[in-house]
């Protein structure tokens, strides 16, 4: 069963499209310079072959990213999404950059006590001023910070090391943890799964892995930073999250970019393994460069996250906050395999200027009772289109599965898009699957009536955006959560400072 | 001078509506507006709080000695107007107390008062809704949504209460009230009635008046004020209608 509504507005809303239409202050634009190196444009074997070398790679990754290179040659990129692009060129894009003193793949960083002493300052300095604590400091959270194609530094591994915790780089584990990463790689995401996880599989960059021994209650949020600063560079992070039974942990990622006239590719994959009785919380806060109003630049984000409840009574969790990217083709989906299991998936997108984004989640029910919820909160400003595409499928061994599916969507102004494609599958007559779906406007009366009791109009469109968003940010961890209405009123406000 | 309207013409969409109104409002003055349906009142109304739709051709409104027609709607309403809307509008989502302290705030900071905090504003809001006698979970709540239509005109009441402002404008505040609604409202215009406040009720009935007591009451038709007086037109109006000025003001 599929279906689809399409709604836009006619009336007047001149002022609010003129109000979203002032340039937007994307603060995160700098553009750090450092000594970089950098592959030549172009993708082919031997690139693929060059970067396993310079991660000093053994043999098996290596023969995994032969094998997906071999099957992406054979896929076609996709196009079904209602997020329209231009086919890449992917040979005029740049498959590996680092700065130079990371240039060994991250491993130095953990050679040296003093992290200080071998972080590039530059590097240092963009973290800093995008307020990542990527030196331990006072953080009550765990960071892993990767600029372009490597991990720059991680925080607060000695203090996980006590716990038995393992975070550390994608690269880092392939060296140092080889059995954990074979018995996981591609298990959730196979390297054939689809185009962009095949790009990923052979080209990955850096990226994060996490494994949370049983019964262990991770004590402190981690989290990873994504930056993309040289032009014309594909960023392809892998991450791999592994939650052993009985065990916690609340994840968070970051994202940003320099603003840049060109498109920059940013293909992830994301791999979650939820054990037994285990709960894992992946929280993104996502503000990649969205591009100018002409629709020059910004970042193309075609991601593939998706995570396995594989024993009983397992959770998985996640939310996301949306606001950047040229276009993004995301759906953070679950595999509800162990009975009771639960997946979760709450989401709050905003399109502004001439964004696209196609979002949204997949529930696979296999295990008995097993239960997902989806809280979708689309807004749609400006030119943008923004689009819900989830599905529902519950198989016929989920006895007794439910599912609760709540899309709303929320235009400001009368130039966006708002799209819903619920896609329902039930194979089992037990199963009980609820959908609901809202559209509202901002309305020029709505803003009237608070400019009559002396609120601006920017206030209360941030308001009235922030109390339609509440339910999602606060399954947020609380910091984020508070970023995360910031960042939304920046992206709405076009003029903020 | 409150407020002093002079010549006052304005349209909508093309047709005029307000065709040369005059009004002077003092402070501590409860005026009345009342008149037959489309003479004019609730454009009033939407001019002086400066919505939109409305485009003012003629005449000046001065308020408190500044020409308020070259201000924003929110600078009116930090300046001291209010309106209470005839039909006034839901927010899903965002609730009646972050709403009103935000607004409260708003207010505050054009007087250079500092703005208060969570804790401070509750204590400010719980004496307003002790003063009007409402119900305590009115601040939990979405603003208007779920409110029955004498809710959310009692909402409107509260949020005057406070904003306290230096002119109320009632915008038939008791359209479609039962009279226990009406008698809570107009309660409620009492207990904020002051010597520095002035009011402007717009309304096509007598019901609510006979609750205020207004202390001027004008006939608007046609665009202007064809008729002024004390309360004791209020009951002359309610006997004879206004068919008798409407002849009397026919084809002007």
């Amino acid at each position: 069963m599929s279906q689809a509504h399409e709604l836009t507005s006619s009336t007047q809303y001149e002022e609010i499209n003129e109000l979203l239409s002032k340039n937007k202050h994307y603060k995160e634009g700098f553009v750090t310079t450092t000594t970089v190196e950098t592959f030549e444009k172009g993708l082919n074997e031997a690139v693929v072959r060059a970067i396993s070398a310079k991660k000093n790679e053994p043999e098996w990754m290596l023969e995994f990213r032969l094998k997906a290179f071999a099957h992406w040659q054979k896929m076609a990129e996709p196009h079904w999404g209602k997020a329209k692009y231009t086919p890449i060129d992917y040979q005029d894009y740049s498959y590996y950059s680092a700065p130079e003193c990371g240039a060994c793949g991250g491993a130095c960083s953990t050679e040296s006590e003093n992290a200080e002493e071998v972080i590039d300052p530059e590097v240092a300095k963009a973290f800093a001023a995008l307020g990542v604590p990527i030196y331990d400091d006072q953080a009550n959270i765990a960071v892993d910070a990767i600029f372009d194609s490597v991990s720059i530094s991680t925080t607060k591994r000695e203090e996980l090391e006590k716990f038995g915790i393992i975070f550390c780089s994608f690269s880092e584990a392939v060296q140092d943890h080889p059995e954990l990463v074979q018995q996981y790689l591609g298990t959730v995401v196979p390297y054939h799964d689809n185009y962009f996880a095949a790009l990923n599989s052979a080209v990955a960059s850096d990226g994060t892995f996490v494994y949370v021994p049983p019964g262990v209650r991770c004590p402190i949020d981690l989290s990873t930073y994504f930056r993309i600063n040289e032009a014309k560079t594909g960023q392809f992070e892998r991450t791999i999250l592994v939650a052993d039974k009985g065990s916690y942990v609340s994840y968070i990622e970051g994202c940003s970019a320099p603003i840049r006239d060109t498109y920059q590719l940013h293909a992830a994959v994301v791999e979650v393994i939820v054990h037994e009785d285990a709960e894992v919380k992946y929280s993104t806060v996502q503000n990649w460069y969205p591009g100018d109003d002409d629709c020059e630049g910004g970042i193309l984000n075609f991601v593939t996250k998706r995570g396995i409840c594989e024993g009983k009574n397992a959770k998985l969790s996640w939310t996301q906050a949306e606001t950047g990217s040229a276009i993004t083709w995301k759906y953070p989906s679950c595999i509800l395999k162990g009975d009771n299991s639960i997946g979760e998936f709450y989401s709050v997108a905003l399109t502004n200027r001439r964004q696209q984004a196609d979002t949204g989640t997949k529930m696979i029910h296999i295990g008995k009772n097993t239960r997902s919820t989806i809280i979708s909160k689309g807004l749609s400003a400006g030119k943008s289109d923004n689009t819900y595409r989830g599905m529902v499928k519950i198989l016929p061994s989920a006895e007794g599965a439910r599912n609760f599916t709540q899309c709303d969507s929320m235009l400001i102004g009368n130039q966006c898009g708002a799209h819903t494609f619920p896609y329902i599958e039930v194979e089992n007559p037990t199963a009980q699957v609820e959908h609901e779906a809202t559209t509202s406007r901002i309305g020029e009366d709505q803003l009237f009536y608070c400019q009559q009791r002396g609120i601006s109009e920017q206030d209360a469109i941030s308001m009235i955006v922030n109390g339609f968003c509440k339910e999602v940010f606060s399954e947020l961890p609380l910091e984020f959560a508070q970023e995360a209405e910031e960042l939304l009123a920046i992206s709405l406000e076009g003029s903020v400072g | 001078m409150l407020l002093k309207v002079e010549n006052l013409q304005a349209q909508v969409e093309e047709k005029q509506i307000l065709k040369g109104l005059n009004l002077e409002v003092k402070p501590g003055e409860v005026h009345a507006i009342m008149g037959p349906n489309g003479s004019g009142k609730s454009t009033f109304a939407s001019v002086l709080a400066g919505r939109e739709d409305y485009e003012v051709t003629a005449g000046s409104v001065a308020f408190n000695g500044e020409d308020l027609l070259e201000m924003d709607p929110e600078e009116r309403a930090r300046k001291g107007l209010f309106l209470a809307f005839q039909y006034p509008v839901e927010i899903p989502g965002v609730s009646n107390k972050l709403f009103m302290q935000t607004a409260v705030n708003a207010v505050r900071e054009e007087k250079g008062l500092p703005p208060l905090d969570m804790f401070d504003f509750d204590e400010y809001a719980r004496e307003k809704i002790k003063l009007l006698d409402m119900r305590a979970d009115l601040l939990e709540r979405s603003v208007n949504v779920g409110f029955s239509g004498g809710e959310k005109k009692r909402n409107d009441i509260f949020q005057m209460a406070l904003l306290e402002p230096k002119l109320c404008i009632l915008d038939e505040t008791d359209s479609g009230l039962d009279i226990d609604a009406l008698r809570i409202v107009a309660n409620g215009v009492n207990a904020l009635r002051s010597p520095e406040r002035g009011f402007i009720v717009v309304t096509h009935y007598q019901r609510l008046l006979d609750y205020i007591k207004p202390d001027h009451v004008h006939v608007l038709y046609n665009g202007r004020i064809v008729k002024s007086g004390g309360f004791e037109l209020v009951h002359e109006l309610e006997e004879h209608g206004y068919d008798d000025i409407i002849q009397q003001h026919q084809g002007e």
